[in-house]
């Protein structure tokens, strides 16, 4: 555990990280970035608390059953996405057109809309919570086996 | 001594395989075929809806690849888990 300079700005910057990796994911279809980088964005913020603070400390509020079960919803979201479209192709993107997520953008450079995209958007949510809670759970996990502890269930 | 021969030969081989395809390969910038690169760069908003092209491609035209790279990650992270608590509990139980 680092000193109290380090856990309070810790503490702050978090949000900001948090945020921002929100933003890189649920904006993956209209600016660079995606799922997988603010998924490791986010995940960088986890890191920076694991510094700050100590394993047994972020043991408690993060479990690994917990990120299990975000991962596993995570690929499963992801899989049923994909095969909502087995009509057509597998990974046939079916939302292009309707009212979820379904606007189409003009060709060309553009700032974009937000409610385009199709299902992309979608996939994007469930990969940046699959590698959100996969990362954490093996960062986490690494870091209890180095400092001697059990790994929570 | 026989062995250094073989190793020679190998090599000689191997360095005229890859500098003879680093000669063929073509300028950058300026690939063979542009088929599939055209019909994505003009079709890709229109059927997808996404302006980003590269999420266009990473989760429609090519989602079965990102489907494995998700894999990977999954079993990376299983295999982590299962391997920390393993020796964990090889180590109680010597």
């Amino acid at each position: 555990m680092l000193t109290k300079i380090v856990r309070t700005v810790a503490n702050q910057l978090i949000v900001f990280i948090v945020v921002f990796g929100l933003y890189v994911i649920a904006h993956g279809h209209i600016t660079p970035g995606g799922g997988f980088q603010g998924g490791a964005v986010i995940v960088s913020g986890v890191v920076m608390l694991l510094v700050a603070f100590s394993s047994q400390e972020l043991k408690k509020s993060l479990r690994e059953r917990v990120l299990s079960i975000m991962e596993s919803s995570g690929a499963i979201i992801f899989i049923i996405l994909a095969f909502i479209g087995i009509g057509t192709v597998f990974f046939y993107n079916v939302l292009v057109g309707t009212p979820i997520f379904g606007g189409i953008p003009d060709f060309g450079p553009g700032p974009g809309d937000f409610w385009t995209g199709g299902v992309i958007p979608l996939m994007n949510l469930a990969v940046g919570l699959k590698v959100i809670a996969g990362l954490s759970a093996v960062v986490l996990a690494l870091a209890l086996f180095s400092s001697g502890e059990e790994v929570e269930e | 001594m026989r062995r250094q021969v073989t190793g020679l030969i190998v090599l000689i081989v191997l360095v005229a395989f890859l500098v003879l395809g680093v000669m063929r390969t073509h300028p950058f910038g300026h690939p063979d075929a542009t088929a599939m690169d055209d019909y994505i760069i003009e079709n890709a908003q229109e059927e997808t809806g996404s302006n980003n092209v590269v999420a266009a491609v990473l989760f429609d035209y090519r989602g079965l690849d990102t489907l494995g790279e998700a894999t990977i990650l999954f079993t990376a992270v299983t295999g982590v888990l299962l391997l920390l608590r393993a020796s964990k509990r090889k180590e109680e139980t010597s």
